[in-house]
């Protein structure tokens, strides 16, 4: 057991994918000389060599292209683009080549490309580089969306998505990187299909992932003190949704709180709320609430971005308005 | 042939549970009889019948909770002419029928045995068995609408789709489309009407309302405490527990080793609270619609009591002590005498239509010790020497605290008095009991400095207000009456 980042387990990740599997190679901006915009690939180039460890120009749409095309040549490529905000620049390639080729191809072609990207706010990069954008990928069909939010997952998901034989993306989001928590020493995979209970409780459900999980604790840590049981649920896996796992713990709480990093319409916890309703409904003993970020472009202030994101205030209240 | 319904003990009443049968099969009962013993949320009520004859199957056993209007007993025998009497009662039978069914009431003659009134849920339906036999109006809706109120109505389909799923009786509408023809919004407009206030949705989670269905529990009688008012699944299992743990049965979470649990005699202070707590909702619920459907206008005016006082005085030391009279008995009979003179207080509000009463029923508010409130009714108040008047205010406010009312106290008081005169309070605006028109407040009697002849002196006064509906009247004629009563209990001989 030892104390790692989110980063380094990251890190491992990848070198034990590179170590793996020949057909593996990591590709992006700033991925190899400069280490990484965030420094997870920092070392790599220097230990797998630039034919594997590759530093691309500043264009997402091709060398999203190119990842697809090795992909289909045979390749396991990791693709990473420095964030969900400039991954619009290649949303035609994830779209409406990788996510279809299969279909296309009347089941000949499948692109087994995984995609790296950093998501979210909270780091003071004001509105163009603060996307929570992940409902947008979880609306595609022939994608996979995960979305490690703890040190463990961070170093088993990497592995798994790339033996998924079609497309999947991993959101990373920015404020973990620096999280550290204990990894056993023999981590290795684990599974990309299910959600986690976090915190059991009897309550209340809050359902979070990502970026908003650790907001989800501590709120339940709170709320264990005001004598309200929350269970967590980290959803980790965002398409395709494990909603059995969600049902099964909303079937006992009777309340349901989903906090989302993403704009509240039409974001992802529209739809866990929406199967909430549609699944449980009788069993339902509120209303489903959400906590979701502010509908304005994030703001740069620090004080302004705080009141726009969701924070732990906001789910202990959301939970206590449930009459829990 | 008759049907002996669940009648409908005020209009707050929904549903209620039949505690006891006085009669069973076989039996002859007359017209005013005591048949059966009904609980409400409220309190339990000796339910008479109105029809004679014999009867003939009881289809509701003790301990079943059924909603207004569900048959309770078959009655053989019964000749039209029992079932259709008393004119001048019939008043009084229109404010029964009147808070779920308003649309009878146009139908003029109304047939005595009351309660035939459906539950809320159906109003429309409710028609049908209701409307005696002697109607000339009413016809079940047909595709052909013979007979209806202007020959050789017609009606779309579309029209006649839309009123059949609302059930809403077209030949009572009006129609305001070109050439009188009744348009889609007519329709829904009255099937607004008839579902009314009543009909409301009871906010209630889904799990609430799935718990409740298991349970057969009435999710209007539950106080709800989730947010906005709901009742959430808490709520419900307070009443389940409640009713559970009423009769012995305790779940048995062992196995033979479990003994019985000893059954309370009284109900537990659980199962009183849960009552309170109903009739606090059902009082809560009622209220809530007179203020919201009910124009009120106040007004009130101080009484010099001195010569009813200086009377009141001298008549008592006639009497013995167990037969004195209280000034409150005063005041009951000036209200009641004076609605003679201005009709328009006495009576009910149905349909938007002012409904006097030719008899005077005078509820009295009787504040209950577990909490609650009920008014049920003297009957012919103005007809009763004040001593039969004493004697009768005696035992309703006895009974009521009891919780053993009948039926008809329950459900006619065409006028409402107030007297919270023992607390101290000066004045009461009290608000009106729908369907009734009007409600007398009357306050503490207090010596006060009365001006009176240029000379100023010393005197009881008693404040009298009205609670008025401005649709039945306005403030000049409710100004007339309180000098009616005034000018009345200026003269005690006149209340004798």
């Amino acid at each position: 057991m030892s104390t790692v980042t989110y980063r380094e387990a990251m890190r491992q990740a990848l070198r034990e994918a590179l170590g793996r599997d020949e057909r593996v190679f990591l590709m992006g901006e700033d991925v190899g000389r400069y280490g990484g915009c965030y420094a997870v690939s920092l070392g790599l180039l220097e230990e797998f060599g630039p034919e594997r460890i590759r530093d691309t120009p500043l264009s997402e749409s091709a060398f999203v292209g190119a990842g697809i095309g090795a992909a289909l040549g045979g390749m396991r490529p990791i693709v990473e683009i420095m964030t969900v905000n400039f991954s619009l620049l290649a949303l035609d390639q994830i779209v409406n080549n990788a996510a279809t080729l299969l279909h296309m191809s009347g089941g000949q072609f499948n692109v087994p490309l995984v995609i790296r990207m950093t998501t979210g706010a909270g780091r003071q990069l004001a509105a163009q580089h603060s996307h929570s954008l992940e409902g947008w990928y979880t609306h595609i069909p022939g994608i996979r969306v995960l979305a490690p939010a703890t040190v463990e997952d961070a170093r088993g998901m990497l592995w798994p998505a790339l033996c998924d034989p079609d497309p999947v993306i991993i959101f990373e989001h920015g404020v973990l990187y620096n999280f550290e928590d204990e990894l056993p020493d023999d981590a290795g995979a684990v599974d990309i299909s299910t959600a986690a209970v976090r915190h059991p409780g009897d309550d209340v459900t809050i359902i979070a992932y990502g970026g908003t999980l650790r907001t989800a604790l501590e709120a339940a840590k709170q709320l264990v003190a005001d004598g309200v049981g929350a269970e967590v649920i980290d959803l980790r896996c965002l398409r395709p949704l494990d909603t059995a796992t969600v049902v099964s713990s909303v079937v006992r709480t009777h309340r349901a709180v989903v906090v989302d990093e993403g704009w509240r319409t039409g974001s992802l916890s529209a739809e866990v709320s929406a199967r909430i309703t549609e699944e449980a409904f009788y069993d339902l003993d509120a209303p489903v609430a959400r906590v979701c970020s502010a509908e304005v472009p994030m703001p740069y202030a620090k004080h302004l971005e705080d009141e726009a994101l969701p924070q732990v205030s906001d789910v202990v209240a959301a939970v206590h308005a449930l009459g829990s | 042939m008759g049907d002996f319904r669940m009648p409908s003990l005020g209009a707050d009443m929904d549903a209620g549970t039949v505690s006891e049968w006085l009669v069973k099969p076989g039996d002859e009962v007359h017209r005013g009889d005591i048949v059966a013993v009904v609980e409400t949320e409220k309190s339990t009520i000796e339910v008479e019948i109105f029809e004679s004859g014999v009867v003939d199957e009881i289809l509701v056993e003790v301990g079943q909770h059924v909603p207004v209007g569900t048959v309770l007993a078959r009655l053989i025998g019964t000749g039209p002419s029992a079932a259709h009497t008393a004119p001048g009662a019939s008043v009084a039978v229109a404010h029964e029928a009147a808070p779920n069914v308003p649309s009878v009431i146009e139908e003029g003659p109304i047939r005595r045995p009351v309660p035939t009134v459906a539950a809320t849920e159906a109003p429309a339906e409710a028609v049908g068995p209701v409307v005696p036999a002697m109607s000339e109006t009413r016809s079940a809706p047909s595709p052909a609408p013979a007979g209806a109120t202007g020959p050789g109505r017609v009606f779309s389909p579309v029209i006649r789709h839309l009123a059949e799923r609302l059930g809403v009786e077209l030949t009572s509408l009006d129609g305001s489309g070109p050439g009188g023809m009744v348009t889609r919004a007519d329709v829904e407009k009255a099937a607004k009407r008839t579902t009314g206030p009543s009909a409301r949705r009871v906010r209630s989670s889904p799990l609430a309302r799935r718990l409740a269905a298991e349970h057969g529990i009435d999710l209007s009688a539950v106080p709800g405490t989730g947010p906005g008012g709901s009742v959430v699944e808490h709520d419900v299992q307070l009443v389940v527990s409640l009713a559970t743990s009423e009769p012995a049965a305790r779940p048995a979470t062992g196995t033979e080793s479990v003994t019985k649990v000893p059954v309370a005699e009284e109900p537990t202070a659980a199962v009183v609270e849960g009552r309170q707590a109903a009739m606090r909702k059902a009082i809560g619920a009622l209220m809530a619609r007179s203020k919201r459907e009910i124009p009120h206008y106040y007004l009130s005016t101080t009484i010099d009591l001195s010569s009813a006082s200086a009377w009141l005085e001298r008549a008592n030391l006639e009497r013995p002590v167990s037969k004195r009279l209280v000034a409150p008995v005063l005041l009951l009979k000036a209200t009641a005498l004076a609605v003679a003179r201005v009709p328009e207080m006495n009576g009910f509000m149905v349909n938007d239509e002012s409904m006097p009463s030719e008899v005077v029923h005078v509820g009295v508010a009787v504040s209950l010790r577990t909490g609650g409130v009920i008014a049920p009714a003297i009957h012919n108040a103005d007809k009763l020497s004040l001593d039969e008047l004493m004697r009768a205010l005696k035992n309703l406010v006895g009974r009521a605290r009891k919780g053993v009312l009948r039926s008809s106290e329950m459900s006619d008081p065409t006028i409402t008095v107030t007297n919270l005169g023992d607390l101290g309070v000066e004045a009461v605006f009290g608000v009106i009991y729908p369907p009734q028109v009007a409600l007398v407040g009357f306050g503490r009697i207090a010596q006060r400095p009365w001006a009176s002849d240029g000379m100023l002196g010393v005197r009881p006064c008693v404040t009298a207000t009205l609670s008025a509906d401005h649709r039945a009247s306005d403030g000049h004629r409710g100004g007339l009456f309180l000098g009616e009563i005034d000018r009345l209990l200026q003269d005690p001989e006149n209340l004798r």
